[in-house]
């Protein structure tokens, strides 16, 4: 096995909120998207960041098994974009695996191109973002195009890889039920996505935009309502997905 | 779950089937029976309760009654700061005839004084310190009272000042030792209340006579003389303890017959321990499987209900969470919120494979739904892997729900000190009624580092309180350099550390001696001379930064060293980083070899606690600023925590690093507090639970000691320094012990709200 060296931007060591269980995250540094509502933007520039490799993150990953034993935890690579860094990627994954440690991708899909096949056989689980299901409304949302993240959702689906598919809740931008309604058919059509999580936009990650002194657009957007979540909520389960928010 | 085996203890007394005394109605006889030897009668008579909480009952109505008039009292309180208290009558176990709350409610009676939460005065620790302790809460001491001490009744603080030599007294006003328990109990004694119940007062008097002729020996040495004269004491006490008992109209020479009577002896016991001493800490032990013998009996035979028994339970809980000791504003500054620590631990596996958990376990974390969260008693889980889910999930629910619980690491502590142990304060171990301790506070490990580089000179007076060892000279901190010198200053500190504590408990020994808690101890106990460090984190990242990056030396115009400019990075405890974890480790080990080199009052077992409880704030007052970047006067973090937020990796990462504190060099304890938003702990519910399990056991199963949990968000906390009428039951846990919010001190509060919480990326 071949050591890779990679970008991090940080590690929570026991996350809950991406995939099952306790898990260690890595937050790979770099994105190619830029969306407006994202969280962490401090992510997003490449080359920046801690330069580590494979097999130091995957020592750590090994100190924390406890904690993923008793949970069904594991491991999460997040980011950032992580398929901005494939091989690092497959590399702590293919570790993973050796170790018999569950191993979740969580991904805006846009790069999925760069996951090859043997990548994605160390993958357990995706969490699949898909920020937006018409074109045009994706593109101004997050400087990308949407395709590549539609054919990256068929390509798991043709594998039947287990995809929990996420979906950023932001009034005024995607709250639109007729366009939720079409989402939510296109991912029944998937046959692969085991739940939905529907993540009602927050302000929390607002403070780093004012310090990395870029523009905010969605400065005067407010977080969602609960009936608005609930509408969101509902739109997915009418087409017969479980749901979580 | 192993089978009951329990014919190799038992011994076959055929006449206790026909003429069984009644109290001991179909109890399995072993040796309890002729030995006092509550652990024995436990094991042989428990039932293992493996379900969930679905049998619980609900507050009764007379509960909920009797809760609302206690909480309209301690809400009255908490305005006036002290409700009442007494100015000339001096506390014993009999100066007061009985008192109620609401007669008619009560199943469980006995109060500290004639009124429920009026504060008793207690001088022997220091009759100036029950002066300013009054005068400071607006009550005048009488002047009979002081008259009569002063002519006649030398306390505590006056034998230990008496004994302090000039350099103790520097090192204590210093601040680099303080916490000291030199004007007040020492506390930190835990009687073993659960043996009036099972044998009776007069039984154990009995048990008292046959010690004392085993001291009928020939040639009579100091050791002898004074457990002969402590063991007469205890005698006393136990006669004082039935006539305390007799003025409430309860007999208790003779054994409990009952679950009603038996948690009214035990407490009855423990009452009386709080009477007659004010230590720091007054803690329970371990009762409530014991007490579910008695109630297992009562149900089977019809005349308790489960409610009946939730009841005696809720009403006990609320006996203790009345406790009250007058307290000096000095005082609460080191430990807010009235803590009495009357700690019970909960749970725990047998050494048999057995668990210790049973229903009353459940019963007592279920008085936390049934009158809401509270800091007192300090419920503390025994926590072990194979512990059965049902009490794992209804634990982690709990403390979701009320923040109130702390966990201890039972399968670490186990192979110490077997399955009948008990908490003592915090995070202190003890085997109940086998074993006591000396609480000696604890010593200032930062301030100890900063005298290493000025030659033992206080950094913020400029005073020379350590020996005049060499400063530091240049203007630039290496390790090389700095290491031997913070060895040779905590050689000094353990030193002048330990005499201090040795006059200490010599003296209380002499003046204040608990007589009625050690007369529910065995003759011969296990002394350990608990000492302590502060600042554990902040000496370790101060010599982390001195290795891994450039500290500056900033001095003043006397030539001290009081500021330092860190330059580049460098790994900082919490982040599961060896490179400062191992000198974490490594300073908790050293410290602990020479404290082990000073001979001990007593011949006691030296230990070390990793314990600030909420001393953190006033060491960091008394502290300048720190190689790490620490300024002068900003708190340390508390007890083994890493320093907020430092720990940037997230709550698995600051665990690792704390459980790699070695417990075998710090056995009286390793006290971690741990906050964490509700939403970082999982989507539903279910995950909610699941995963704090996960984090327990994951922390448990890595050698972590202690945990306290907090589950809440940092605007409540907030929200409730605004409007504290809106949160009257807020419980927060700190460092080993959980308060009241609203009675802590704005810095105490900030400080709780300025701590690492995790949150969701």
């Amino acid at each position: 096995m071949e050591n890779v060296t990679g970008y991090v931007h940080s590690i929570e060591s026991a996350g809950t909120l991406d995939g099952p269980g306790i898990r260690r995250i890595l937050f790979l540094q770099g994105c190619p998207l830029s969306c407006l509502y994202c969280h962490n933007p401090d992510a997003r520039p490449f080359k920046q960041g801690r330069k580590t490799d494979a097999f130091s993150e995957l020592r750590e990953i090994a100190r924390n098994r406890e904690y993923f034993k008793r949970t069904g935890g594991g491991f999460t690579i997040s980011g950032g974009e992580p398929l901005s860094q494939p091989d690092f990627v497959k590399a702590i994954f293919d570790g993973c695996k050796r170790m018999g440690i569950h191993t979740a991708l969580d991904t805006s899909g846009f790069t999925g191109h760069k996951a090859d096949d043997e990548l994605l056989s160390y993958t357990d689980l995706v969490l699949l973002d898909i920020k937006h299901i018409r074109p045009s409304a994706y593109k101004e949302l997050t400087g990308v195009k949407l395709q590549p993240t539609l054919d990256f959702a068929k390509r798991l689906a043709d594998m039947k890889k287990p995809v929990w598919l996420r979906y950023v809740l932001v009034p005024g931008f995607t709250d639109d039920l007729d366009d939720l309604a079409e989402l939510a058919n296109f991912v029944k059509t998937l046959g692969n996505v085991e739940r939905v999580e529907v993540l009602p936009y927050h302000k929390m990650g607002e403070y780093k935009w004012d310090c990395l002194g870029i523009e905010n657009k969605l400065a005067d957007t407010p977080e969602p309502t609960k009936d608005e979540v609930e509408l969101a909520v509902d739109s997915f389960r009418k087409a017969g997905l479980a749901v979580l928010s | 779950m192993s089978a009951h085996k329990p014919t190799d203890n038992t011994i076959d007394l055929p006449f206790l089937t026909d003429d069984a005394p009644r109290c001991y109605r179909s109890f399995k006889t072993g040796t309890w029976l002729t030995e006092i030897d509550v652990r024995n009668f436990i094991q042989l008579n428990y039932t293992e309760y493996t379900g969930d909480r679905t049998f619980l009952a609900e507050p009764t109505d007379d509960t909920r009654l009797l809760w609302q008039q206690v909480l309209n009292l301690m809400i009255e309180e908490q305005k006036k700061g002290v409700l009442d208290a007494d100015t000339s009558l001096v506390s014993s176990i009999v100066s007061h005839g009985a008192g109620y709350i609401d007669k008619s409610l009560e199943k469980v009676v006995g109060l500290q004084t004639e009124k429920p939460l009026k504060r008793a005065l207690m001088p022997f620790g220091g009759v100036r310190m029950a002066k300013n302790a009054l005068e400071s809460n607006g009550f005048e001491f009488s002047e009979e009272t002081q008259k009569a001490f002063d002519a006649i009744r030398k306390t505590h603080n006056d034998g230990v000042f008496d004994g302090y030599t000039s350099e103790i007294r520097k090192a204590r006003s210093s601040g680099i030792v303080t916490g000291l328990p030199d004007a007040y109990a020492r506390g930190r004694i835990i009687g073993d209340y659960r043996r009036p119940a099972l044998y009776g007062v007069d039984r154990l008097i009995e048990e008292k006579h046959e010690q004392l002729d085993s001291l009928e020996v020939s040639s009579l040495n100091e050791e002898t003389i004074r457990l002969r004269e402590e063991i007469n004491e205890q005698i006393r006490s136990l006669k004082e303890l039935k006539v305390m008992a007799k003025n409430y109209g309860f007999d208790i020479s003779k054994p409990a017959e009952n679950g009603t009577e038996a948690i009214q002896w035990l407490y009855f016991a423990y009452l009386a321990a709080v009477k007659e001493q004010n230590g720091a800490a007054m803690s329970l032990g371990r009762v409530s499987t014991f007490l579910d013998i008695y109630f297992e009996r009562d149900l089977a035979e019809g005349t308790l209900t489960e409610s009946g028994v939730q009841e005696l339970i809720d009403h006990f809980v609320m006996k203790l969470r009345m406790v009250r000791f007058m307290r000096t504003p000095d005082y609460n500054e080191l430990f807010s919120g009235d803590p009495t620590w009357v700690t019970e631990v909960i749970g725990g596996m047998g050494v048999d494979g057995r668990t210790l958990v049973s229903k009353t376990s459940f019963r007592l974390l279920q008085t936390l739904h049934n009158l809401g969260p509270a800091p007192e008693p300090n419920l503390t889980v025994l926590w072990s892997e194979k512990l059965p889910e049902g009490f794992k999930r209804f634990c982690v629910d709990t403390s979701i729900e009320t923040s109130s619980l702390q966990y201890e690491n039972d399968d670490l502590m186990r192979s110490y000190w077997g399955d009948d142990y008990g908490i003592a304060c915090c995070v202190s171990a003890m085997k109940i009624g086998k074993q006591m301790q000396f609480f000696g506070a604890r010593a200032n490990l930062a301030k100890t580092l900063l005298y290493a580089i000025n030659g033992g000179k206080d950094e913020i007076t400029g005073e020379q309180i350590g020996p005049a060892m060499s400063p530091i000279s240049g203007d630039k901190l290496t390790y090389d350099e700095i290491v031997p010198k913070f060895d040779a200053m905590m050689d000094w500190l353990a030193n002048v550390y330990m005499n201090s504590l040795n006059v200490i408990h010599y003296m209380h020994d002499k003046y204040y001696y608990e007589r009625l808690e050690m007369a529910l101890h065995d003759r011969d106990v296990l002394r350990t001379m608990a000492c302590g460090i502060a600042g554990l984190s902040v000496v370790a990242d101060s010599l982390s930064a001195i290795k891994f990056a450039d500290v500056k030396i900033i001095r003043d115009d006397r030539g001290l060293a009081v500021d330092y400019e860190v330059n580049g990075e460098f790994p900082t405890f919490g982040n599961d980083d060896d490179r400062v974890d191992t000198i974490a480790r490594d300073i908790v080990k050293k410290f602990m070899e020479k404290l082990k080199k000073e001979p001990t009052y007593r011949n006691a077992v030296a230990t070390q606690s990793v314990l600030t409880i909420t001393s953190n704030v006033v060491y960091g007052k008394k502290t300048g600023s720190t190689p790490d970047g620490r300024k002068l006067g900003e708190p340390f973090a508390p007890g083994a925590n890493p320093m907020h937020g430092r720990d940037k990796n997230g709550a698995a990462a600051s665990m690792l690093s704390v459980s790699k504190l070695p417990y075998e060099y710090a056995q009286d304890g390793i006290s971690y507090t741990f906050s964490i938003v509700p939403k970082a702990l999982g989507r539903t519910d279910e995950d909610r639970t699941v995963n704090m399990i996960g984090l327990l056991d994951g922390y448990f199963n890595q050698g972590g000691h202690h945990i306290n949990v907090n589950v809440f968000n940092r605007e409540t906390l907030i929200d409730a320094m605004e409007h504290p009428e809106l949160y009257p039951q807020l419980t927060v846990r700190v460092s080993g012990y959980a308060v009241n919010f609203n009675k802590l001190t704005k810095e105490q509060q900030m400080d709780v709200i300025t701590r690492t919480f995790h949150e969701s990326n």
